[in-house]
């Protein structure tokens, strides 16, 4: 039963979610400066970015960091999720633990593990090491959508192919990758969100030669009001939505296929 | 058969590389000396394991893990009730309002502590709406307090509490409700002897989701708790990035690290013992 005390609580639970962003969002359009104060509506503060070339460059190295990560990761993760899936062989429940790890590990732990690898490894701090950490922390969630849609279904299928003379990469290129495609795209999704989400781990394994998003907001937002964050944050949000309105267009036509 | 051999490889290759491996450095550097000119060097030694015993440390330590916890239990007295609204929606509404708490989450998670920022400083929302009806008569001092940094890992990590619970209610047996009702139970005897033992597969992963990155998550503190280094991860970016001390930086992180195996441990038990009694299966996560 759903009563009127259920609902505000569900009322007030959107109102704290939204408002944050909400206020961003407004006061990305405001003239004024500081906020709270509607002195307008303004398209500077959008210009004021454009023209911000080091934020820019962050905000571009950013989507490229995510766009490849999240590609890299939905292309190791899928064949992570077969070979979990279909395989047998030695260290799989090392494999699926250490997964599991990934997963559940706070971002400082993991933070502090990729930094301690590059620095063994000697990989130059910057592009490489970011790409290699979001694509590593993006992969669990990779495995989990592709697997779970994997469980679901028909390994006859897979019988058939072989009988039919088939063998493995014919048969996950022409039957299995077809039928999981929905959970590629949505782990492909999910790890390019998480991938412009993360603030801790990029703060750890950065370089002073490719500067990300997090690391430049960081510096601004510490000294105080900067309106071109109200900007990105409106940028961002758009760029999501579009992303989600993509996924959802995709799965309708592949429904009336 | 090449393929299956790739798929393999690359498998295990990449987890070995990049899971496995530094989680053995990381621990073996927490054994090490620190040194300042190489990050660290032999001999081994338990010195930075002792000094977590150091009072500085360990009141941090404590401070970290109360926020954390107050934290937690204040996602789970919001998400709790929330949730169980949700999970009684049919499919579609469910799914559409579940969609919409996610919407957020897609402006990094800096930008939206900077929003929190803006709702509770000197001139913020709070306190520009309070003064405006004449409620105070100077702002209060709401940033910079723990009361803000708690403010902020609520926000951000509320739908991690509602997504396991969700989950959790929705795999929940109605009948085992009407039975109860049948029995003559009140709405509160239903609550404290169906569905709170039912749920507790949901409350379990959700607080531990909440609790192990809340202690981690330095720039909430920065940004909303003024230089007071209130969490661990404060403390654990302070050693690797500032003072470079990284043995005490690791033993730090294997601290961390055991606390979560702890926990894990203890949701692990808490589901087989629920899972015996005829409940819900443990796919909560």
């Amino acid at each position: 039963m759903i009563t009127p005390f259920k609902w505000s609580l569900v009322g007030l639970v959107f109102v704290y979610l939204y408002l944050p962003i909400a206020i961003l969002v407004i006061n990305s359009f405001n003239e004024s400066k500081y906020g709270f104060e509607w002195k307008g509506f303004s398209l500077r503060w959008y210009e004021k970015l454009w023209h911000n070339d080091a934020l820019m460059q962050a905000f571009t190295n950013s989507l490229l960091i995510a766009t490849l990560a999240a590609t890299a990761a939905t292309v190791i993760g899928t064949l992570m999720a077969l070979a979990v899936y279909r395989y047998q062989f030695r260290m799989k429940k090392l494999a699926t633990g250490l997964l599991f790890v990934v997963l559940m590990s706070p971002d400082i732990v993991l933070a502090i593990t990729f930094l301690v690898i590059f620095i063994v490894l000697g990989i130059h701090l910057g592009f490489w090491s970011l790409l290699i950490s979001h694509i590593t922390f993006c992969l669990p969630f990779v495995v989990i959508t592709v697997y779970a849609q994997l469980k679901g279904f028909d390994r006859n299928l897979l019988e058939a192919a072989r009988d039919l003379g088939a063998g493995e990469w014919r048969s996950f290129r022409t039957i299995v990758l077809p039928l999981v495609m929905p959970a590629v795209i949505a782990g492909w999704l999910l790890s390019f969100t998480l991938s412009l989400d993360d603030v801790i781990i990029s703060t750890f394994v950065t370089g002073p030669g490719f500067e990300i998003l997090p690391i430049r907001v960081y510096s601004m937002v510490k000294i105080g009001v900067s309106p071109e964050v109200n900007v990105l944050a409106t940028l961002l949000l758009a760029l999501s939505l579009i992303l989600v309105m993509i996924a959802a267009l995709l799965g309708r036509v592949r429904r009336k296929w | 058969m090449r393929f299956r051999q790739l798929v393999i490889t690359v498998t295990l290759a990449w987890l070995a590389l990049f899971v496995l491996a530094p989680h053995i450095l990381v621990l073996l550097t927490s054994l090490l000396s620190p040194d300042t000119q190489q990050l660290a060097s032999y001999p081994f030694t338990m010195q930075s394991y002792t000094r977590l015993w150091e009072p500085v440390y360990a009141s941090a330590f404590w401070q970290s893990f109360w926020l954390s916890l107050l934290t937690t239990v204040i996602c789970l007295l919001i998400g709790y009730p929330f949730a169980w609204t949700l999970a009684r929606l049919p499919k579609l509404p469910r799914a559409l309002l579940l969609f919409l708490m996610m919407v957020p989450f897609w402006t990094n998670s800096l930008i939206r502590t900077y929003a929190i920022k803006l709702i509770l400083g000197a001139k913020g929302l709070i306190n520009s709406t309070l003064l405006s009806l004449g409620l105070i008569d100077t702002p209060l001092q709401l940033l910079y307090t723990p009361f803000a940094v708690i403010f902020g890992l609520v926000y951000i990590l509320l739908p991690f509490m509602v997504l396991p619970l969700v989950t959790t209610f929705s795999k929940l047996d109605n009948r085992l409700l009407e039975a109860a009702r049948d029995l003559g139970a009140t709405p509160w005897q239903r609550f404290v002897q169906v569905i709170l033992p039912l749920s507790m597969p949901g409350v379990i992963a959700g607080s531990l989701i909440v609790f192990l990155p809340a202690m981690g998550m330095f720039y909430v503190s920065d940004l909303l708790g003024g230089a007071k280094n209130l969490l661990l991860g404060n403390i654990i970016k302070n050693q690797f990035l500032v003072v470079r001390d990284w043995p005490f930086g690791a033993a730090l992180s294997i601290t961390l690290i055991v606390l979560m195996g702890l926990l894990l441990w203890f949701y692990v038990q808490a589901n087989r013992r629920i899972n015996r009694q005829g409940g819900l299966d443990d796919n909560a996560l």
